[in-house]
């Protein structure tokens, strides 16, 4: 048999394009099992109870599960409980872990090493340290029974075990839960629906997760933090890059979602051809102006009270977010349209009103100093609204510019301010840390031991403890809304309003979940 | 010969102690804390304090620098204090794509940059001089990020023909390298082109006046050799001096090509480093510029004498 060029030719090219065919269908498979995600920072610490950085927390709901975990009401739900037990007293907890938890390295999931994990967490989070404080023991009851005995009754036990966001009490194997709280784990091993490939991590460029194929999710349907988490894809990529070129990214379809898109990029994202821009976090962020309370002219409550006054929320939203669509004004100090949502006590503004206390107060033009992050997209401009609007009032404001990480380590100062001190700065915590008064660090008031401003009142604390033991949700909202009230009466700080920052992705991107907090479990690429 | 690399390594020690004492002060003298950063936002001072103990950051700083510069001595750059990993292991995780831009990047800018002042200088006054040179102005002038992002715009975004970000290396992915290299090497290659190409036409003008020229054109030599083989290789040692100056500008320029073009490389650690204040990444990767700046010099020196035979040491 003798073959003419041309069918040679034929032949080749067939055999060619079989061979390219299966590999390019090959490709797309794989393709569709990969989520390629720029997160909204880099990832740089491993260990989310070590810091309170959400990128850590991202990282930490791929890998470890929760004990419980809120849904779309905030509402705390079992994760990997299976029965919770709770005494007729109300003193004693009894949890039973569901039966199947497996860690990353094939093992079993204990209640020692649950136990373990709690006690790591209650020595560095907020709400751990409370729940700590009045817990007479922890200990595991057997393989998989997890008791909690309280000193007296806590009403918030199972929303603390279940908070969404930093510190959120994840679980880790006894060995590495017994690292010490201020020592960073080196261990990424968890029973989360994604493994952590930490031989190939490259800090400020990629983080990689790989799913773990023996999770065993719940049953219920995903609802924020709770339900069943499936891993949908295969992996997921976790690529470091600054704005404009993850926007570049996500237009070429080099990337499927962008977990952060700015506020100045928002509308040229939107009309990119494939790509969606939508806003899932129910909560927002919520804008805060923080006093320093030690420091003259802020140590002086009619101060603080006239800046109040000055302020108008809805300047700051209107130049730092600009699109209505991405911002709310909000009169509470929870999140609009969370449980304890309340306009009790807001200040609004009054120029008028602001200028007559400013001059009952004996201010005498003295220097208040605000800390300006310029590299802040949102913040930045808050703070130059805000010196505005000070300077209507007749204030002597300085603003100092500076990158957001020395306005970190700056704020820590409780000097007077032309010894390197402050009187304000600005700051925003996502809306599930403000949820209720124990959430919300801030919301403290316990003076120099507390969070950076150190305001001291006896009468918030005790409100916060009252909403911690409340026997009722009626008695929790009531305590919850006194609180509001007594922290705008004590100029607690500035109410800068809520804003909420976008997610972009392709239009083959599915499953997103709507939450606080960014999760990548249930979605896909189809 | 040999006597003048032994002696120019063995100057490097004290130039990098030095550079390690100058470097270890101002990071210490600049305002930020990595304990700060690593408690994040919600964090309390007593936390802060109990993270800045865990790390040593307590301790009185020279204290702090003996330890730094024993372990530097036993070839020990440090832990990063965020990530946790070897400064080393981060480094040389960074080393092959920031080393494979600024070498395609000199490769490139010096084809076409001598070339370029070559033919300015030979045809000085004229409108192709004028041309040049005003393309070399243009190269100065144009900030490094913004033609980044118009060449992102045409050729990836518009034209679809490149991809906009990310580095694939060349012994995995050729085809990948070349397509992800493309951008930002005309990026990053655009002020090193004007700077060669000035300093080219400069040296070779000044050359094409000397009696040898005008006696090689007098035998009847080619316009081309001579050129080439005349004005440039007697033009040629201020040419690699500037090239080898260039390289250091060139590991500046990579801090913004890395970040528009999102290639994961020495500079962008840098930047995420100071950022974060990660001291032992700061103070390891100025250690290995300010080394890698000595070398080139030392080799820009060897050159000469390769350039320019009357030279020795």
């Amino acid at each position: 048999m003798t073959l003419s060029r041309r069918e040679i030719l034929a032949g080749t090219a067939a055999t060619a394009a079989a061979a390219t065919l299966p590999a390019g269908a090959a490709k797309a498979q794989a393709k569709r099992n990969v989520l390629k995600v720029v997160p909204h920072a880099n990832l740089q610490i491993l260990d989310p109870i070590w810091t309170t950085g959400y990128i850590s927390r991202n990282h930490g709901y791929m890998i470890y599960d929760t004990l419980f975990a809120l849904d779309n009401n905030l509402k705390p739900q079992p994760q990997m409980v299976e029965n919770l037990d709770v005494s007729a007293d109300r003193l004693k907890y009894t949890m039973t872990l569901r039966d199947g938890l497996a860690w990353h390295d094939g093992t079993a999931v204990t209640a020692e090493d649950c136990v373990a994990s709690l006690q790591r967490w209650g020595k560095r989070d907020g709400m751990g340290q409370r729940l700590f404080a009045v817990t007479d023991k922890l200990e595991a009851d057997g393989k998989n029974t997890i008791s909690l005995t309280l000193k007296r009754p806590y009403g918030v036990v199972l929303d603390s075990i279940g908070k969404i966001s930093s510190n959120v009490p994840f679980m880790m194997p006894k060995r590495v839960a017994e690292t010490p709280a201020d020592k960073q784990i080196e261990d990424t091993t968890g029973s989360g629906p994604f493994m952590f490939n930490k031989a190939n991590w490259k800090p400020g460029n990629l983080a990689i997760y790989e799913k773990f194929k023996a999770y065993a999710p719940r049953k219920e349907a995903v609802s924020s933090a709770a339900g069943g988490k499936i891993a949908k894809v295969d992996r997921v990529e976790w690529y470091t890059m600054d704005a404009n070129t993850a926007m570049n990214a996500l237009m070429s379809g080099e990337i499927d979602y962008w977990e952060q898109v700015t506020p100045d990029l928002i509308d040229l994202v939107k009309k990119a051809p494939g790509v969606k821009v939508e806003n899932l976090d129910p909560t927002g962020n919520m804008g805060w102006a923080r006093f320093n309370h030690l420091v003259a002219p802020t140590n002086n409550p009619m101060v603080r009270q006239a800046i109040m006054k000055a302020c108008n929320q809805e300047d700051f939203l209107k130049t730092a977010i600009g699109n209505p669509e991405y911002y709310k004004v909000c009169k509470s100090i929870y999140p609009c349209g969370t449980t304890y949502e309340t306009d009790a006590g807001f200040v609004n503004q009054n120029v008028a009103d602001a200028k007559t206390l400013l001059q009952q107060s004996g201010y005498k033009g003295e220097e208040l100093v605000i800390l300006q992050p310029t590299d802040h997209p949102v913040l930045n401009p808050f703070c130059q609204v805000m010196a505005e609007q000070l300077r209507a009032i007749g204030m002597n404001v300085k603003l100092q510019a500076m990158d957001w990480s020395t306005v970190l380590q700056r704020r820590a100062s409780k000097d007077p301010t032309d010894k390197g001190g402050w009187n304000m700065f600005c700051t925003w915590w996502i809306g599930g840390d403000t949820v209720n008064p124990l959430t919300g660090v801030g919301f403290g008031a316990t003076g120099e031991k507390g969070w950076f401003g150190w305001a001291s009142d006896e009468q918030a604390v005790k409100l916060q403890d009252e909403f911690a033991n409340a026997a009722s949700p009626a008695d929790a909202k009531k305590a919850a809304t006194a609180l509001q009230e007594r922290l705008y009466a004590n100029g607690h700080y500035v109410n800068m309003g809520m804003f909420f920052v976008p997610v972009g992705y392709r239009d083959n991107v599915r499953g997103m979940i709507k939450s606080p907090v960014q999760f990548f479990w249930n979605m896909e690429v189809v | 010969m040999w006597l003048f690399i032994l002696r120019r390594v063995a100057s490097t020690v004290p130039v990098m102690l030095i550079v390690a004492v100058v470097i270890f002060a101002m990071l210490r003298l600049t305002p930020g804390d990595p304990a700060v950063v690593i408690a994040g936002d919600q964090a309390t001072a007593e936390q802060i304090a109990r993270i800045r103990a865990s790390l040593g950051l307590d301790l009185p700083i020279h204290e702090q620098f003996v330890t730094w510069i024993v372990h530097i001595l036993q070839g020990d750059l440090g832990t990063s204090i965020f990530t946790n990993m070897p400064v080393s292991t981060l480094i040389g995780q960074r080393l092959e794509p920031t080393m494979m831009l600024t070498l395609t990047t000199v490769i490139f800018s010096v084809s076409v940059a001598v070339p370029l002042g070559v033919w300015a200088a030979w045809r000085a006054g004229t409108w192709t001089d004028r041309l040049i040179m005003m393309f070399s102005v243009l190269g100065f002038s144009f900030p490094v990020f913004v033609l980044g992002y118009l060449l992102i715009y045409q050729f990836g975004l518009t034209l679809k023909w490149l991809p906009t970000q990310g580095y694939k290396s060349p012994f995995t992915d050729p085809l990948g390298f070349a397509s992800t290299i493309v951008m930002p090497t005309i990026t990053l290659g655009m002020i090193y082109i004007a700077l060669v190409t000035r300093i080219t036409r400069a040296s070779v003008l000044e050359v094409l006046g000397e009696d040898y020229i005008r006696t090689a054109r007098a035998k009847g030599q080619v316009e081309r050799k001579v050129l080439f083989r005349h004005a440039l290789k007697n033009a040629a040692v201020p040419i690699a001096t500037i090239i080898g100056i260039g390289i250091a500008l060139l590991i500046g320029g990579a801090v913004v090509t890395e970040t528009v073009f999102n290639i994961p490389g020495l500079g962008r650690l840098v930047v995420d480093a100071i950022l974060r204040r990660d001291y032992p990444i700061i103070q390891g990767l100025i250690l290995v510029f300010s080394f890698t700046y000595i070398i080139i010099n030392m080799l820009i020196d060897i050159a000469y004498t390769m350039l320019d035979p009357r030279i020795r040491y």
